[in-house]
């Protein structure tokens, strides 16, 4: 099954953390990329970047931000096929952000074409 | 007899069924299909040599039934499980293999809520009907309906896998296991007798199926000492606190398997909450009662679990083993919201300290608070009791260990 790791950070996170301890936790964030589960992912850029568009009646309505405004943000996710729900859950808990202040989101994604 | 026997294979071919399929809401509607078929047919032909077998061969028949009929609606039914549930052979000798772990694991999985692990419990594995589920946890049939499907979708969707968990997370999962049983109990402790007796069938269950955890005969001790006391704890509908229980009324065989699964607990010199619990609650069907041992028993208890349930229980032991005085002292800087015991506690040691008044309002606090009609009864009983100065009765209503 293929799971969407979703992960949820918050800015005081990075924001405590000295040179080396943000190399040691990209370190970290690479290996969880280089699993040979790990079929896809990215970090995104911080949410000031963001911008959420609606289209109303063919008219763009565009607001300078992300969707949700919280305390967390979405700060990247990881695409991850495995046999089981624990199996993406292992790899979940190997992410910084879960046992960092942030969160991480598993969610199972839809299988098509079976 | 044949409801015994419908009893004791419910869990079984779910969890078989479950195990091929898959999925547990196929597999109990198939359960419940085949279970129908019997109670047609043997009252009139016969129980066959091996009902559980029976059961599972026509259940499996259910479920290929059922898989065809959803394949016109669902996209993507899996061809090859119909295959695979075709050639599922059901051996003619008692041996279908025992998933029961595998299921009440999934049901317990951390990634579902706890009242949604306690409802699945009761109804994957105990059968118990959505209907009485949902009387026991005061919510509507349709409510109940609606938490069990979407708890058992989640099991699908989410792929929660229906394994024994690995080694290095087994105490963690075992923990949630035991808590859901515990609640069941729990919930049956005062007025659902029904509830009580599930929790203490599936705490066998679990027990016969990990015989190597402590946890679990510490458990399955722990309920039974507290079922044992049942008869006398509800004597005509009337709560009756454990020191004035009539012990001709405690059930003896009860107590007696409560033992040999403690010294099982025991033996393994393993020491946990349920461990020092089921402790307390023999010590307390011992005579004389050694209220020094449960002082020392709910320290240790306070070191597992410390919260301010456990000090209040610790501090009636110290009111026998020391003085109301001492007891008063640590009761005072309690503060449990809404909890009845301690409120009921204070009166008891305030009646026994000859302050009558301060007692009074206590329990009239407690009998507000209290959540079943028996306990309430009690409370408003002991209140009117502390009027009369002759009575110097020194019974806790609460001495019973939880």
């Amino acid at each position: 099954m293929k799971y969407a790791l979703l992960i949820y950070d918050t800015p005081e996170a990075w924001s405590d953390r000295d040179e080396s301890e943000v190399a040691e936790v990209m370190a970290r964030y690479a290996a969880v990329g280089l699993d040979a589960a790990t079929v896809g992912g990215e970090q995104l850029q911080m949410p000031e970047a963001a911008t959420t568009l609606r289209v109303l009646g063919g008219r763009d309505l565009v607001t300078d931000g992300p969707f949700v405004e919280a305390k967390e943000y979405l700060g990247g996710f990881y695409l991850v096929d495995v046999p089981d729900f624990d199996a993406a859950m292992e790899i979940a808990r190997r992410i910084p952000a879960a046992s960092e202040g942030g969160a991480i989101e598993i969610r199972p994604v839809v299988e098509r074409n079976r | 007899m044949i409801d015994a026997i419908f009893r004791e294979s419910w869990s079984r071919i779910v969890a078989s069924l479950t195990g091929l399929l898959g999925d547990v809401e196929l597999a109990e509607e198939a359960a419940q299909e085949a279970f129908s078929v019997a109670a047609e047919r043997w009252p009139r032909d016969g129980i066959p040599n091996n009902p559980t077998a029976w059961l599972l061969t026509t259940a499996k028949r259910k479920a290929i039934d059922a898989i065809r009929r959803n394949r016109r609606t669902l996209v993507g039914v899996d061809e090859g499980l119909i295959a695979d549930v075709e050639v599922m052979t059901v051996p003619e000798v008692p041996c279908i293999p025992d998933e029961r772990l595998e299921l009440i694991f999934a049901c317990c999985h951390p990634a579902l809520a706890p009242q949604a692990q306690v409802a699945l419990v009761l109804s994957s594995v105990a059968g118990m009907r959505t209907r009485d589920i949902a009387q026991a946890f005061l919510v509507t049939e349709e409510t109940m309906k609606r938490r069990l499907s979407r708890a058992k979708a989640k099991l699908r969707t989410a792929g929660i896998p229906f394994v024994r968990p690995r080694e290095e997370h087994l105490p963690e999962r075992v923990d949630a296991v035991l808590r859901v049983i515990y609640l069941i109990f729990n919930a049956g402790y005062s007025e659902r007798e029904d509830l009580a007796a599930d929790g203490i069938w599936l705490g066998r269950v679990l027990a016969t199926l990990l015989p190597d955890e402590p946890d679990a005969h510490a458990l399955l001790a722990l309920m039974l000492l507290h079922e044992s006391r049942r008869r006398a704890r509800v004597v005509d509908g009337a709560f009756v606190p454990l020191p004035d229980q009539d012990r001709s009324r405690w059930d003896t065989q009860l107590i007696d398997e409560a033992y040999e699964r403690l010294a099982r607990a025991l033996a393994t010199g393993h020491r946990s909450a349920y461990v020092v619990q089921a402790e307390i609650a023999a010590q307390h069907s011992r005579t004389p009662v050694d209220w020094h041992q449960i002082v020392a028993l709910y320290t240790e208890l306070h070191d597992h679990e410390g919260s301010d349930v456990v000090k209040l229980n610790r501090a009636i032991a110290v009111s026998y083993a020391t003085s109301p005085e001492t007891a008063l002292r640590i009761v005072e800087d309690l503060n449990i919201p809404g909890y009845h015991y301690l409120h009921s506690t204070r009166g008891e040691l305030l009646d026994r300290l000859g302050r009558a008044a301060d007692a009074r309002s206590e329990f009239a606090r407690a009998a507000e608070l209290a959540p079943s009609g028996i306990e309430r009864a009690f409370l408003a009983e002991r209140l009117s009791r502390i009027a009369d100065p002759g009575s110097g009765i020194s019974d806790v209503p609460i001495a019973e260990d939880r």
